[in-house]
């Protein structure tokens, strides 16, 4: 499966089929989505609370339904490797899960940054120099370096978030996968984390991200899932997903500001706009050229 | 005469002598403002906002709760003027029945049962949870739960509401519903203090906003004031709405210094477009 292109070059790192699943408490929590994700990709996920966001970010390391169990349909491959045929474990080399509470995902065992960033490598049986020159690489591209020594528990919220990212970093995985990075975090430790995400994905890091923060994803993401009620509403380029204004608004989600405002007003003014702005410079370029004096 | 609900006078807060918290604060809070409080975690948010309802007292100076001394009264005298609604719905939550969880701080305050069962229906009714009286609190989704903590402390009939971090962790639904909530409680009469993050749910809500950076007040003045000086909010890192940021940018072009939401960009915008 992991070998199937789409298109020439275009190397599908996460193909999910017909997939649906229950937990044993809760049924239909995701119903029959399909979707998939290429080398190199930065697929952002929204929705309300309770849409199937986290869920479907666990199923992309196997917690959902290894740890979970449930009842499980359709296919998701990550990787080349089955879902359902491969342990968490096994997918946990290949995919990097970051959760909304950095303090959650920090083991707790280890004094020091750094020892944190090591602590799966060494778990996982890697030689001392393959250990250090990866958890020094992972630091740097979080913007850790000079707390190497620091506790865990003395870091910032944004700089936890960071280490978090750190130690999946570290592992080196195909796919890095966050549910909502961010949601705990004050504007600086906002600000940091998705600095970081940002940079990661310019070098090519193929990136799930589930977020609320609509107007940031704006920046970096390729392509959008709206998810409802365990159902893709919508899914496509961002541009095209966060400019379908009334589908949005009608589950109760807001698109980026400066999208909305330009709906209204098209509507209103009957501007003929081709194009409109989901990020803070379009909306500037597209107003001066509108309100330019006739 | 508006009357004047909380004062500080040089309030200067440490946690240990090597931390100063908060310093040289002067506030005065009027009965039935709506009030943001914003500034980065480290900024004295919190501190200063506990000092309101005596769970901490100062280091040096004084705050005045409706005339009274804090240092004067005990806390949970307190907290029957001055309603604390936590971040955390779990730091509050600790019933396994909704009805009893609101049921709580009425029956504290020494009601008869049938006085505490008008509180917590009136309570719920407020916050739009009424049939959810026997469920665990556990049980509701987070926005819920949110709403459930609030509930909480409107049974008590607090004058004063301060809200930490409200929206943390919430949806867009869940905010907006926070949003109106606390415009309705405001209206109603009370005074509102949100201590929070999010600048579009300050641009929503508050009408005056005062900015807290290393326990000191930056700036304190009316919302629309406070989001569009850039230059100050950039020393405390922190960005504006979108819709300010851009009408900001268009300056230039006509667009006026005061809007906060999409409403106000629209109703301005409309007239400066060439077609």
């Amino acid at each position: 499966m992991g070998n199937e292109t789409k298109k020439a070059g275009e190397e599908n790192v996460v193909v999910v089929e017909n997939y649906s699943y229950s937990y044993p408490t809760k049924k239909n929590v995701i119903q029959n989505i399909s979707f998939t994700v290429k080398k190199g990709e930065v697929l952002g996920i929204i929705g309300p609370n309770g849409a199937g966001k986290s869920t479907l970010c666990k199923t992309l390391n196997g917690l959902v339904p290894h740890f979970y169990g449930g009842f499980f349909g359709g296919n998701v491959t990550v990787a080349g490797m089955e879902v359902l045929k491969h342990t968490t474990a096994e997918l946990s080399t290949k995919v990097g899960l970051v959760f909304q509470d950095p303090e959650s995902q920090i083991s707790g065992m280890m004094m020091t940054v750094w020892e944190e960033v090591g602590f799966g490598l060494s778990m996982l049986g890697f030689p001392r120099e393959e250990v250090d020159e990866r958890v020094n690489d992972a630091i740097k591209k979080v913007g850790l370096e000079g707390l190497e020594k620091r506790s865990p528990f003395e870091l910032s919220g944004g700089q936890q978030q960071r280490l978090a990212i750190a130690t999946v970093l570290a592992i080196k995985p195909e796919i890095m996968v966050l549910d909502e990075p961010t949601a705990q975090l004050d504007p600086i430790g906002k600000y940091e984390v998705f600095k970081v995400i940002e940079d990661l994905t310019l070098e090519g890091l193929t990136t799930i991200v589930v977020e609320h923060e609509i107007e940031e994803l704006a920046h970096f993401a390729d392509n959008i899932i709206l998810l409802h009620e365990g159902k893709i509403l919508s899914y496509g380029k961002a541009k095209k997903v966060l400019t379908e204004v009334e589908k949005l608004k009608a589950i109760g989600e807001d698109p980026p500001s400066v999208t909305e405002l330009t709906y209204l007003l098209d509507k209103e003014l009957d501007l003929s706009l081709v194009n409109y702005p989901i990020t803070l410079d379009e909306a500037i370029k597209i107003y001066k050229e509108l309100m330019v004096s006739s | 005469m508006k009357e004047k609900i909380i004062e500080t006078k040089n309030l200067w807060f440490s946690y240990s002598p090597e931390v100063t918290a908060l310093r040289n604060i002067n506030l005065e809070i009027y009965k039935g403002e709506l009030i943001a409080l914003i500034g980065q975690n480290g900024g004295g948010k919190t501190t200063l906002a506990k000092h309101f309802n005596g769970l901490l007292k100062p280091t040096k100076g004084d705050v005045y709760v409706k005339g009274q001394n804090t240092k004067d009264v005990p806390a949970n005298r307190l907290a029957l003027t001055v309603g604390y609604v936590f971040q955390n719905p779990a730091h509050q939550i600790f019933t396994s029945k909704v009805y009893d969880e609101v049921a709580y701080g009425a029956r504290n305050e020494g009601l008869n049962e049938e006085e505490v069962k008008e509180r917590v229906e009136y309570a719920l009714e407020e916050v739009g949870l009424i049939g959810y009286e026997d469920w665990h609190p556990y049980d509701l989704d987070y926005g819920k739960m949110k709403l459930l903590t609030v509930a909480s402390i409107i049974s008590m009939k607090p004058e004063v509401y301060v809200l930490d971090e409200p929206t943390t962790g919430q949806d867009h639904k869940g905010r907006r519903v926070l949003a109106d909530l606390v415009i309705k409680l405001n209206k109603e009469g009370n005074t509102v203090i949100v201590i929070t993050h999010d600048m579009k749910f300050v641009a929503r809500t508050a009408k005056r906003t005062i900015l807290l950076a290393n326990g000191e007040v930056i700036k304190d003045g009316a919302t629309n004031e406070v989001l569009h000086d850039l230059e100050t909010l950039k020393k405390a890192m922190i960005k504006p709405p979108q819709v300010v940021q851009l009408a900001y940018s268009l300056k230039s072009y006509g667009v006026p210094t005061n809007i906060l939401t999409i409403d106000d960009a629209f109703n301005s915008f409309k007239k400066l477009i060439n077609r």
